[in-house]
């Protein structure tokens, strides 16, 4: 997905070959603007040195995404996201982001199926405070029963504000649930209503007490910060927490898809709408470089492809486009969706993406498409460097993938890409045989009585 | 990205966004080169080397408030069209040059002003110039162009109906306002756009698309010599006009409780509560914004996130806003609770609401307050597309270049006293608007709600 892979030109510039690893060592390794160190507990540091950026950023990462949930407890990993602003016994419940926002920052945090990230963005003479709080909140959670069911009910209002009463999502949590029958990716990070409603706080404990351990986590430091006291100050309150046991390593697969798969979502809403996933590779795998571009040529404005002929010459679409989950630490989806122009039916809409896809399949596209998508997705790449938070978070999503340094040969791989290697993708993933398609019948309440 | 597969814990609303980018910066100054060119168009550059990227933001009080009410929707779909069609180019040479370079442009509306944007990397800066000029002086409307995007924006009024905060916005909007034009859609309705003819809309670019009616900021690695350069290349035919002024109708004299409801199959109740607001050069706009930090704008800070979601578990999201415009504004609170918890809810907000007329805030409360709103601002305008857009509100306002070194002692000068008192003068927990898209029979709304 080309939104989510980007890296600064500046870090190509000052890119310097090779990149050893040590550990414990008092001068970090330095590599181009990013500096990296490992503590003798296991927990990675990264500062990436921004001099132009008014602010910092401070990231914590958790191998702790809803990949490592079992069934029947889904949801776990995002509402222990939650439980870790209630507070310990150094810093009281609820205060986290009041200490934040007095010194005039921000905090958040986010799950996704690979993992989990908490962050705040402040002034960097205010940096130590999100070293002492999330050192803190690493360890010594309170996770008070009645707190803890109370935030249940939070995730489940959360639940039917983002899927049940939201048609087009509710599509697409089934769909991915379809498309996945053996590997965990099939669950929403959400989770399911009724799981939610079966956890408790010992199933909590166990999660945080085994997955939020230093060797299964990694820091990242963005800003114009000083490097040395930054580290000074990271391994002065991480450094005395102790390595965990080896975490579980997930082991599962999916077996190959031998048939197209439909599902159908009758709810009340005012237009169809169709999403249709395909089995792709992620970024570790060559062919990702392809679809990348592919999901450009498809789809990157109203002069690629899916526009053009969809919205503009055929007007049978309100919207529709293609795309790209490439940075998922497993073998996600490549998508198609659109939504009829009221009139239409909603296999027009469909018929109309694979065609699309057929005349790739056929002809490989013109030199020039394949020019502006590789200038669309490196200009993006450039323009995204602004936010230092951005350039946190990718850095972030390719550790996670394995290497962060993959980040600095991401652009290599667009500009290798040739005409027919997207044919050659095109035809390899976008099959029927290996799609998951989902639709979604509006049903009027009133047509109901 | 079609799809988000992150979840935040605290859930960042565009109308959070929109608050903010009004709010100012502390620490981290702007140096602003600021000058009214002849032809009356104000120009306003900020230099950022860090990145080889320009952004340009082009404002012109074309929005919807000088739109005729039979023709709402006017406003919205001139500056749609802008990019469908020259003079010299097509619609699709223009989105074929602009996305051949990885640059965007476009163009939309709004109710005070319309907003053009131009993003391009500095070595595409001349055909970025071109295109923005040519879009801006030389649009020809065509037909079909037009046909084709009246048919898109019913359907995507139509497909907005399956959202129950738009849904709840909309008739919130529509009861606080009436027949003033924040009250109504910015891209009208299906009946209004059938009376838009072609030219209704060459004749609305032609008054109000002025270089005397316009802002424009230009933001990233380009001079302020370059910037004017530039300028005299591109934009040299754009001429001073007469600028034909609306007169607006007063918003909400009367004050009414009012309640709206509308049935849908949904599992929650989307409830947005509240009534007439300030202006943006109101004097009490500061004291408010302090205020309502502490009753719901603060996010986890604020006192509705504290007792509604922290300690009753009844929502995810929930807070307060007030939306200054220039001619008039509103107070809301927006929340979502399943159907049955709608009652309570609605209950504990006016609870909060009574609470802050009155009893006085906690010198924490204030403090912590005060230093976030001067403490925060730095990160509001952390990029050059966020300095474009800061750059062209501050102007549009009349908040002054100076604004920046000044907000501070707006903010640190408001006592408790002026807080009760702002709440007491603006806030109106008996006569508001109430709206409640929900499944009426599951929420079962309470009598002294409805009446």
């Amino acid at each position: 997905m080309k939104k989510i892979i980007l890296c600064a030109v500046v870090l190509l510039l000052f890119s310097l070959p090779g990149c050893t690893r040590t550990i414990q060592s008092e001068k970090p390794v330095e590599n181009g603007p990013v500096y990296e160190e490992v503590l003798s507990n296991g927990l990675k540091v990264f500062i990436i040195h921004d001099r132009n950026a008014p602010l910092a950023v401070f990231q914590i990462w958790y191998d702790a995404g809803s990949v490592h949930e079992q069934i029947g407890k889904t949801g776990l990993s995002h509402l222990l996201e939650h439980m870790m602003f209630k507070g310990t016994p150094a810093h009281g419940p609820k205060t986290f982001s009041k200490i934040i926002k007095r010194a005039g920052g921000i905090d958040n945090a986010g799950t996704s199926k690979d993992f989990v990230y908490y962050f705040q963005k402040l002034s960097p003479d205010r940096l130590h405070l999100s070293i002492e709080l999330e050192a803190d909140r690493m360890r010594n959670l309170i996770m008070d029963p009645q707190e803890t069911m109370s935030e249940r009910d939070v995730v489940m209002e959360e639940r039917r504000m983002r899927y049940d009463d939201d048609p087009q999502n509710l599509v697409y949590e089934e769909v991915v649930a379809a498309a996945f029958k053996s590997h965990p990716y099939q669950w929403p990070v959400i989770g399911w209503m009724s799981d939610l409603q079966q956890i408790t706080r010992d199933d909590l404990w166990k999660y945080y007490r085994s997955r939020y351990v230093p060797n299964n986590a990694f820091i990242i430091v963005a800003g114009n910060v000083d490097v040395l006291s930054t580290l000074e100050k990271i391994r002065e309150e991480f450094g005395s927490i102790p390595r965990g046991p080896e975490v579980r390593k997930l082991s599962a697969g999916e077996p190959e898809q031998l048939g197209e798969r439909r599902v159908t979502v009758r709810k009340e809403a005012e237009l169809p709408y169709v999403f249709s996933a395909y089995k792709a590779p992620n970024m570790l795998d060559e062919d990702s470089y392809a679809l990348d571009v592919l999901s450009v040529v498809l789809s990157g404005g109203k002069s690629a492809r899916i526009y053009k002929s969809l919205i503009d010459e055929q007007r049978i679409a309100l919207s529709a486009g293609a795309g790209y989950s490439s940075t998922y630490r497993y073998p996600f989806l490549f998508y198609l969706y659109g939504t009829p122009l009221p009139g239409n039916p909603v296999e027009a809409v469909e018929r109309a993406l694979y065609k699309e896809i057929e005349n790739i399949i056929e002809h490989p596209p013109a030199e020039r498409e394949m020019a502006k998508a590789k200038n669309q997705i490196e200009a993006e790449f450039i323009m995204d460097q602004d936010s230092i938070y951005y350039q946190a978070m990718i850095l972030g999503q390719f550790e996670m993938l394995g290497d962060w340094t993959l980040k600095d040969r991401y652009l290599d791989g667009i500009r290798r890409v040739t005409a027919s290697d997207v044919q050659r993708a095109a035809a390899q993933y976008l099959v029927e045989d290996k799609r998951t398609v989902g639709i979604l019948i509006p049903v009027k309440k009133d047509a109901e009585k | 990205m079609k799809k988000m597969t992150v979840w935040n814990t605290a859930f960042f609303s565009f109308i959070m966004y929109l608050a903010f980018i009004l709010c100012p910066l502390s620490s981290h100054a702007l140096e602003v080169k600021r000058k009214v060119l002849d032809n009356g168009l104000v120009l306003l550059v900020v230099e950022r080397h860090n990145l080889p990227v320009v952004k340009v933001s082009l404002g012109i009080s074309a929005g919807s408030l000088n739109e005729p009410a039979e023709k709402a929707g006017l406003a919205s779909l001139t500056a749609s069209l802008l990019t469908e069609g020259t003079a010299k180019r097509t619609a699709l040479q223009i989105s074929e040059e602009i996305e051949f370079v990885g640059g965007d442009i476009s163009a939309s509306g709004g109710d005070d002003y319309v907003t053009a944007g131009l993003s391009v990397l500095k070595k595409d800066i001349a055909l970025g110039f071109d295109l923005l000029s040519d879009i801006i002086l030389h649009p020809v409307f065509p037909a079909d162009e037009i046909t084709k995007k009246i048919e898109r924006t019913k359907a995507g009024i139509k497909s907005r109906e399956e959202n129950p905060q738009y849904v709840a916005s909309r008739e919130f909007n529509k009861a606080v306002f009436e027949s003033h034009p924040y009250g109504r859609l910015v891209s009208g309705t299906d009946e209004t756009l059938d009376t838009i003819t072609r030219d209704d809309i060459v004749r609305y670019h032609s008054e109000y698309y002025k270089p005397n009616n316009s802002i424009l900021s230009i933001v990233g690695d380009v001079t302020y010599e370059e910037a004017e350069a530039l300028l005299s290349t591109y934009f040299s035919d754009w001429k001073r006009g007469e600028i034909r002024t609306q007169a607006l109708s007063p918003i909400r004299p009367e004050k009414k409780k009012k309640t709206i409801t509308v049935d849908r199959e949904l599992t929650q109740a989307t409830i947005l509560l509240g009534h007439a607001g300030v202006s943006r050069d109101d004097p009490d706009y500061y004291a408010l914004s302090v205020m309502n930090y502490i009753l719901g704008g603060g996010g986890f800070a604020s006192r509705l996130m504290q007792n509604i979601r922290e300690e009753k578990g009844l929502v995810y999201d929930i807070h307060s806003y007030f939306s200054a415009e220039k001619y008039g504004g509103s107070f809301r609170i927006g929340l979502q609770t399943k159907n049955e918890s709608a009652n309570t809810a609605i209950a504990e907000i006016l609870h909060e609401v009574q609470n802050i007329m009155s009893e006085p805030v906690t010198d924490t409360e204030l403090a912590d307050a005060q230093s976030f709103l001067t403490g925060s601002f730095p990160m509001r305008i952390e990029t050059s597309s966020s300095i474009a857009a800061f750059l062209v509100a501050v102007e549009y306002y009349g908040l002054g270049m100076d604004y920046e070194d000044n907000y501070p002692s707006f903010i640190n000068g408001i006592t408790k006293e002026d807080i009760t008192r702002v709440a007491r003068k603006h806030l109106n927990p008996e006569d508001y608007v109430l709206v409640v898209v929900a499944n009426q029979k599951e929420t079962s709304l309470s009598e002294e709600f409805v009446k």
